[in-house]
């Protein structure tokens, strides 16, 4: 028994396959989801999507968005910045913070859109590192990047 | 006739503006390949945000769902978002646009027949598009011009930004999308989409679904609540609206443009041969002249 889960960004497809479990991290808290789930449509924190596939786990880091739940198919609309972890590149995402962190530390915290931008590039560049940091050390082999 | 140094200086520029256009042919169709990806990637979200609307729309209790779902009774302004390149050298594409986009809104505007006009106002993205808008002396109040040669959705989400925020506001109670549809390399329509109000009922406004499913057979649990996620995906899937659509008119700009100059290329060469006839002839006729000189010379010598 499997679900569907489809994991799709503005620009791109993110995940498409069929899962035993999806573990979101919904507004009101992490929420696992399992064949047969009643509907449910969520709006979705930062954080980690986790998907398991027969003993394998997955996982994508999710910068907001929305998710829709029946009882066959997850349907996650993410927002900009989600991604496999395995994908994340470290250096980019670590240039990335001290880039927004230089910008915001010299400009008044006005309600600019180019502050709201920098300060929305840091959040998503901090929940790369954090993402990686996290589950790198819990044990997870995750290949330095050679692609 | 001209003579013949000049036409062949003349050859010799029309052959260098078509390597000129040929370059340039090459470039567009290069181009109108990438367009068209990056519009296929965009599909799956649309899709995908487009059916979750629907089925939010089929819940029991629609009819207060959503300020942007309202229709207003009565419309006292209309904005349009035009969508135009930044260029020209592309053919008709621009003026098509805003060909259409005269046809299509002049007439509410009260200009004769209509029986209570409706102010339009206009953002333009795209160069081209503003300056014959403002040309033609319409309301302009924005513009997004100069936008990347493969935008990002975040490049352009201010433009759906916007468009939401004027309709909330108020200050506009339909807004519409004017852009050019690509339907194939040689075929490119200007086209108008209604985004806002979005309409949730009828074929819809993505083309392609992939699958439609059944819907879900109980009500939605909604976290936090149903306002907030509606929140979260109208307004996006509006911006997403505009991004297709930029998408689509920068694969028809690039299209449109690769056959213009695909003809410019091959009227350059038309051009050359008929010059190249010209000038053989004056050529020709000059050596003729020539050796009629020496042999009258001659005749004129052994008369004597």
């Amino acid at each position: 028994m499997t679900i569907r889960c489809e994991i799709v960004s503005q620009d791109r497809t993110v995940f498409a396959g069929d899962v035993d479990i999806v573990v979101l991290p919904g507004a009101a808290g992490e929420m696992g989801i399992l064949p047969k789930h009643a509907p449910v449509l969520t709006t979705l924190k930062f954080g980690v999507i986790k998907v398991r596939v027969g003993g394998k786990e997955e996982l994508f880091s999710v910068a907001g968005g929305v998710a829709e739940v029946q009882p066959d198919i997850v349907t996650v609309l993410a927002d900009r910045g989600s991604e496999n972890i395995q994908d994340i590149d470290v250096v980019r995402a670590e240039a990335a913070k001290k880039r927004a962190e230089e910008y915001l530390s010299n400009t008044s915290p006005a309600e600019t859109d180019r502050y709201l931008i920098m300060e929305a590039a840091l959040r998503r560049a901090n929940l790369r590192l954090d993402v990686v940091q996290r589950y790198r050390k819990s044990g997870m082999r995750i290949p330095p990047s050679d692609k | 006739m001209a003579s013949a140094r000049e036409m062949r200086l003349r050859i010799k520029s029309v052959k260098n503006i078509s390597q000129v256009t040929r370059a340039l042919e090459t470039v567009s169709a290069s181009k109108v390949r990438k367009a068209i990806n990056a519009v296929t990637a965009t599909r799956s979200y649309a899709t995908k945000a487009w059916q979750v609307l629907r089925h939010v729309a089929e819940q029991p209790g629609r009819d207060s769902l959503h300020p942007l779902l309202a229709q207003r009774k009565s419309v006292k302004n209309t904005l349009v978002v035009v969508v135009t390149g930044d260029r020209g050298l592309a053919g008709a594409y621009n003026s098509n646009v805003i060909r259409f986009v005269s046809h299509r809104f002049d007439p509410l505007t009260g200009s004769g027949q209509h029986s209570n006009p409706v102010p339009v106002k206009y953002i333009a993205v795209g160069r081209k598009g503003r300056d014959l808008l403002v040309r033609r002396g319409k309301n302009v109040i924005a513009d997004f011009s100069n936008l990347p040669a493969a935008p990002t959705f975040s490049d352009v989400s201010a433009i759906g930004h916007l468009a939401v925020e004027e309709f909330k506001n108020g200050l506009a109670d339909e807004v519409y999308l004017v852009y050019t549809d690509f339907v194939n390399m040689g075929r490119q329509i200007a086209t108008v989409k209604k985004i806002l109000p979005l309409e949730l009922e009828g074929e819809g406004l993505v083309e392609n679904f992939e699958h439609k499913s059944a819907g879900p057979t109980a009500a939605y649990e909604y976290e936090p609540d149903m306002r907030v996620i509606l929140d979260e995906i109208i307004p996006r899937f509006t911006a997403l609206q505009v991004y297709q659509a930029i998408l689509e008119s920068q694969a028809s700009e690039h299209a449109a443009r690769m056959i213009a100059m695909r003809n410019a290329t091959d009227n350059a060469k038309e051009l050359v041969s008929a010059l190249q006839l010209a000038y053989n002839k004056v050529r020709q006729q000059g050596i003729t002249n020539d050796i009629l000189d020496i042999v009258g010379g001659a005749e004129a010598l052994s008369a004597k």
